[in-house]
Formats: C-alpha cells, sequence, structure tokens
C-alpha cells in the first residue's frame, strides 16, 4: 500500500469523495446510528479520517456499520454516507484487508451462487413441508450456476475472493 | 374482493425470488408465501435459475460491478418472463430494486453491466419492475380487501419490525414514509392482529451490512436491545418481513439464552407466515416450529382461537 494523503485517497472514491467534504460535522449521523449506541462506530469520525488519508481502510468500526442508512436519510447535507462506506470498503477489500468470514462468505457465492447455500438439516426440513428438497434456484439448475460463474469470473470476484 | 381491486392485480404478473435464506434456511417462509399467494389469487411463478440476489450490504461492500452484474443477471430472468419480480426479503429487495433503479437511470451504467453480461449472452432491458411483497400487498391488493378473505382473525398483539432496507436508502424508491411508516402495521391489523408500538421499533435487528457474518458480538448487542424493547411492549410475537431480520432475532435469542443464560422466548413470523395463520393454515404448515425459538405458550394460543 502506498502513502497518500487525504485528498489522493478521496480521489480513488467514486463521487463520495467530493461529497464527504461537504460535512460540516453536525453529527446527526453519529447520533442516529444504531450500531453505534452499542459499538464503537462513530460515523463522523470514520468519514473525517476518510478525509485525511487511507489508514481508513484498517479502521475496524469501518465493518461495525450494519448499513441501515439512518445517517444517509437524515444528513442535513446530502450526503451519500453509506455509498462512501460501501466505496471505502470496496477500497480495502481490493487491497486485501477483508475479515476472513467474510471471504467466506464470498467464496461460498463463487462456489454455489448462493450466500448461504442449502444444507442437509434444511433439504430435510424442506421434505417435511411437502417440498423439494432442493429450491428451484441455481441449486436446481446447473447451467443457471454455470452461467452464475462465468459472470463472477468475468467480473474476476473469484480472484478477488481468492486467498492471494 | 373488489372488482376494481381484482382488475388492478390482474395486471401485475409476477416471478417469485426466493434469495438465499428463505430457501435454504426458512423453507417455511417460501411455503407459506406460496399459500398464501394462491389464496390471495395472484399470478406469481418461480424464478427459476436465479442466484443470490446479491447481499445489499456484504457483497456490495466488496465490489459493485460484481453486485450490479449478478443483481441485472436475475433481473434479466424476470424480463425473459415479462413479469415483474415479487421479492420476500428486504435484502433481496434493496439489492434487486436499487439496482434496477440505477441502471433505469444511468445508460454509461447500463452499457457496462451489458458488457459483463454479453459474456453469458444476457441483456438488461429495464422492462420490469421490482416488488417487496408487504408494498405490493399494501399498495395492489389494499389491506381491507386482505381483512375479507381472512377466515381466522387472530387476536393477538405483535411488534412490527420493519426492518432498514423495505425503507431505505428511499432514492428511486416507491415513496414510503422512512421514519414513520404505518403500511406494514395496516397489513398486520388486517388479519385481526394489533400491532403493539415500541420504542425504536424502526431500528435495526443488527445483522445487515456484514457485521453478523463477521462481527455476532456486535450485531448481537443491537439485537438484545431491539429485543428488550420488544419484551418491555408486552406483545406475542414479533411480525418481520425479511429473512435476514428473521434469523437475527430468532437464532439471535437463542444465542443470547446460551451465552448469558437469559430466556429470551419471542416467536418470530414473517408476514406470510401470519397472514397463513389468519387464513387457517396450522403452525406446522407454516413452518412456524421450524424456528430456533420455540414457544409453546404461542403455539397453544393459536390453536385455542376460535
Amino acid at each position: 500500500m502506498s502513502a497518500t494523503n487525504g485528498s489522493t485517497f478521496l480521489s480513488r472514491l467514486d463521487k463520495t469523495g467530493t461529497d464527504i467534504l461537504k460535512c460540516m460535522h453536525c453529527g446527526v449521523c453519529t447520533g442516529s446510528c444504531p450500531s453505534g449506541r452499542h459499538t464503537s462506530l462513530n460515523v463522523r469520525n470514520l468519514l473525517r479520517k476518510a478525509r485525511k488519508g487511507e489508514s481508513v481502510l484498517s479502521d475496524e468500526t469501518l465493518w461495525t456499520c450494519t448499513t441501515c442508512y439512518n445517517c444517509q436519510e437524515r444528513c442535513p447535507r446530502g450526503i451519500d454516507i453509506v455509498d462512501a462506506i460501501f466505496e471505502i470498503r470496496a477500497i480495502a477489500v481490493h487491497e486485501g484487508i477483508i475479515l476472513k468470514e467474510h471471504r467466506t462468505v464470498g467464496k461460498l457465492l463463487v462456489e454455489h451462487g448462493h450466500a448461504v447455500p442449502i444444507n442437509a438439516e434444511n433439504k430435510a426440513k424442506r421434505e417435511a413441508l411437502g417440498m423439494d428438497a432442493l429450491p428451484p434456484t441455481v441449486h436446481s439448475f446447473p447451467d443457471a450456476l454455470s452461467e452464475v460463474k462465468k459472470l463472477l469470473a468475468n467480473c474476476k470476484f473469484d480472484e478477488l475472493m481468492s486467498n492471494e | 374482493m373488489s372488482e376494481s381491486a381484482r382488475k388492478e392485480h390482474e395486471m401485475n404478473k409476477l416471478s417469485l425470488f426466493l434469495g438465499c435464506v428463505i430457501p435454504n434456511r426458512y423453507p417455511g417462509i417460501e411455503k407459506s408465501t406460496k399459500l398464501c399467494l394462491e389464496k390471495l389469487d395472484i399470478d406469481c411463478v418461480d424464478l427459476e435459475g436465479a442466484s443470490c440476489c446479491p447481499a445489499p450490504g456484504i457483497l456490495r461492500s466488496f465490489d459493485k460491478t460484481t453486485w450490479l452484474a449478478l443483481s441485472s443477471r436475475n433481473i434479466t430472468l424476470t424480463e425473459d418472463l415479462g413479469r415483474d419480480m415479487l421479492t420476500i426479503c428486504n435484502g433481496c429487495y434493496g439489492s434487486l430494486a436499487d439496482a434496477n433503479n440505477e441502471l433505469k437511470a444511468d445508460e454509461d451504467l447500463k452499457e457496462s453491466v451489458n458488457s459483463h453480461l454479453a459474456a453469458v449472452d444476457r441483456e438488461f432491458k429495464g422492462t420490469q419492475d421490482i416488488r417487496h411483497i408487504t408494498e405490493f400487498l399494501y399498495q395492489e391488493i389494499e389491506p381491507e380487501n386482505i381483512r375479507e378473505l381472512v377466515t381466522n382473525p387472530l387476536e393477538i398483539r405483535v411488534a412490527v419490525h420493519y426492518g432498514c432496507h423495505l425503507l431505505k436508502p428511499s432514492k428511486g424508491r416507491a415513496g414510503m414514509n422512512v421514519e414513520r411508516p404505518s403500511f406494514f402495521d395496516e397489513l398486520v391489523e388486517a388479519t385481526g392482529a394489533v400491532s403493539v408500538d415500541y420504542p425504536d421499533k424502526m431500528e435495526c435487528c443488527g445483522a445487515g451490512g456484514g457485521v453478523r457474518s463477521a462481527l455476532s458480538d456486535e450485531a448481537l448487542a443491537l439485537t438484545e436491545h431491539k429485543l428488550s424493547m420488544i419484551e418491555a411492549a408486552g406483545v406475542d410475537c414479533i411480525v418481520n418481513a425479511c429473512p435476514f431480520c428473521h434469523m437475527q432475532l430468532d437464532v439471535g435469542q437463542t444465542d443470547l439464552n446460551e451465552r448469558d443464560g437469559t430466556e429470551h422466548s419471542i416467536p418470530v413470523l414473517h408476514y406470510t407466515q401470519l397472514l397463513g395463520l389468519a387464513f387457517g393454515y396450522t403452525v406446522e404448515e407454516l413452518g412456524i416450529d421450524l424456528n430456533s425459538t420455540l414457544n409453546k405458550a404461542f403455539f397453544e394460543m393459536i390453536e385455542d382461537l376460535p
């Protein structure tokens, strides 16, 4: 990771990079944040850190946002705060900064086309309810699953989720 | 059902998008949905070969191109059928409706997504709409018409949990009130139940954004708070519109009980399960007894209803 100053980092964000600069630090975002009531997430501080540079990428609270959108809906400056968090997270993931459980979810998607695939317990539940053991999704249509895998490869998502 | 309401919904042919958590963790919700759609005479077929939506908080966080490519592939499946898509999960609705809206509004983005879809001989056209079952029932069928079809009015007290992505982000959405909505409460009350107000009713369950999957203690802190507010309000069950909220509020109770020795035992129902009960189906037929949190007293109360 190369050392960059704040403005260089913000230029790596899509349109939310300039959006963040409109912040007047009123704190409505932090006051509206249900995660912040119970965790160390402080949305205003997180975006302030993003203005300063890339150290925000390894900030552990980046991943405690539940994406409820309260902050974005209520921001008096109309900043798309959650969209900014998505963009910051994506930069982190592309630099290999990703929690191992999240990588697992990504790999499940690559392998099964479902982030939460079927298991034996739930096949049995489906049958007990009088349903087919497999739902009529990619789970029942191998051609559709091949298509999904091809599409994910085309987007290089399989590479992104690999252990490199 | 009135003639005008029937005419209206005959125009809306639908495909059912299942997502991941419903078919693969809470199949009772899938079955309940189909029973309710049949009872309401709604023309809805399975969207065969669909994948993960993909999940709005977590997978969108990793790579927006992938998120758009996979969601638009799912949308092309319903475009092929010439049907609008019906979702029964807030996350699926959030991903698919937002992707659909963004792509319809942005030609450059559409072109970029179609360059990926070309690899699998697909093209996003932007011809169909994405619906969520609660807003669809409210707007197209209307609560009073549902009330007319109820055979077993449910005299119970319900804590309604809207969840986040049903309403937010509001940009591009159907225009429902984000801070104090009432449409879901009206749908719940159409079953004969009472929607009981409680503090922080609009607050998140804690699961979204990848928090449940990687930071379960943080997710549970939000869940515990939400449950404490619901318990203090004195209700018979929680009713939600999203299987991920459903899972967090259901499995979250057993997780908290195991961790802290508490005795949380509030039944958690998806709206289609509540509606199924009001249509006379049993707890077992609707898979309500397949939850992690089981409450015998609730099952007995439902059985004893006239």
